[in-house]
């Protein structure tokens, strides 16, 4: 099975670590409001997509990772950091996501029911996000990048290439 | 409670609303995320709408549709900078040694500068 569900690692984050979460989620929700405020909508609507709470999230990824691998006796640094570029590269794919979901909001929203519009688009961002992590796990853009690349070699030389050719000889 | 967002003079008692709502919105994603296995699947719900799903409902009840759609079109933005952060972060992580907290939190510097960047290009001023 691709994705796995682990209930287990709800216990391995502490009170106060969710209480950080909360606290950085309300201050940049609160924040974005405030800054739509005074400066309009136009620059408050960039804070919607700031990267609230993914620095809080990765290194505690990293911290779980590295007593998970102390409790057994193992050095966990660089294991540790490699969990960390995975969450990393995770949401980077669904950045992706997040790019489509803006752009159905801002399409959509004026002429449908807000909160279709809104639950639609949180459901595309789930799609495009879980798709594009699909098509990474299982070589898609790399093997179409191989496919083109392969095309490229196989072209024909145009008159160019042959007249640079026969300039350097 | 909501209505409050309506009322003159009601600013503390909104930014308060979008603390709570924003804050529990956030929350609920970042458990969601912890939940799943692989890490880079998890890692999805780093990239998750919450603060925007927080924000655009409470902003649809006050300012109405328009306002809204006017924040998610700068909010694609905001996305394209996220997506330029992430990448660069992951390279970083992968390529370097440097301390995870200090890179993804000075690397916030660099969404700022290119969403700021994009929206500038994108209004023309």
């Amino acid at each position: 099975m691709l994705v796995k569900l682990n209930i287990s690692a709800l216990s391995e984050t502490r009170w106060y670590q969710y209480l950080v979460r909360f606290l950085l989620g309300g201050l940049i929700t609160a924040g974005a409001g405030i800054i739509a405020k005074k400066f309009g909508p136009s620059i408050g609507g960039l804070f919607l997509a700031f990267p609230a709470i993914f620095p809080a999230s990765v290194t505690l990824v990293e911290k779980h990772e590295r007593e998970r691998k102390e409790d057994r006796g193992l050095e966990g640094k660089q294991r540790a950091r490699d969990a960390a570029a995975a969450d990393a590269a995770g949401a980077t794919m669904g950045s992706i996501g997040l790019i489509v979901f803006a752009v159905v909001i801002w399409k959509l929203l004026p002429v449908h029911a807000p909160w279709s519009v809104i639950s639609g688009g949180t459901l595309v961002w789930a799609a495009v996000s879980s798709l594009v992590w699909f098509g990474w796990k299982r070589d898609w853009f790399l093997r179409y990048g191989e496919q083109v690349l392969a095309s490229k070699r196989k072209a024909p030389r145009g008159p160019d290439n042959q007249k640079d050719l026969a300039a350097k000889l | 409670m909501l209505s409050g967002l309506r009322e003159p003079g009601g600013t503390l008692k909104d930014i308060l609303i979008r603390f709570f709502i924003g804050g529990a919105v956030v929350s609920a994603f970042a458990v969601i995320g912890d939940l799943f296995k692989p890490k880079t699947f998890a890692g999805l719900f780093g990239a998750a709408p919450s603060v925007a799903l927080a924000t655009l409902g409470l902003t649809v009840i006050s300012h109405g549709k328009l306002y809204a759609a006017i924040e998610s079109r700068s909010m694609l933005l905001g996305s394209i900078a996220l997506f330029i952060y992430l990448s660069v972060i992951t390279q970083v992580l992968v390529r370097t040694k440097f301390n995870v907290a200090a890179v993804t939190v000075a690397g916030t510097v660099l969404w700022l500068g290119v969403a700021l960047g994009l929206w500038v290009l994108a209004n023309g001023s």
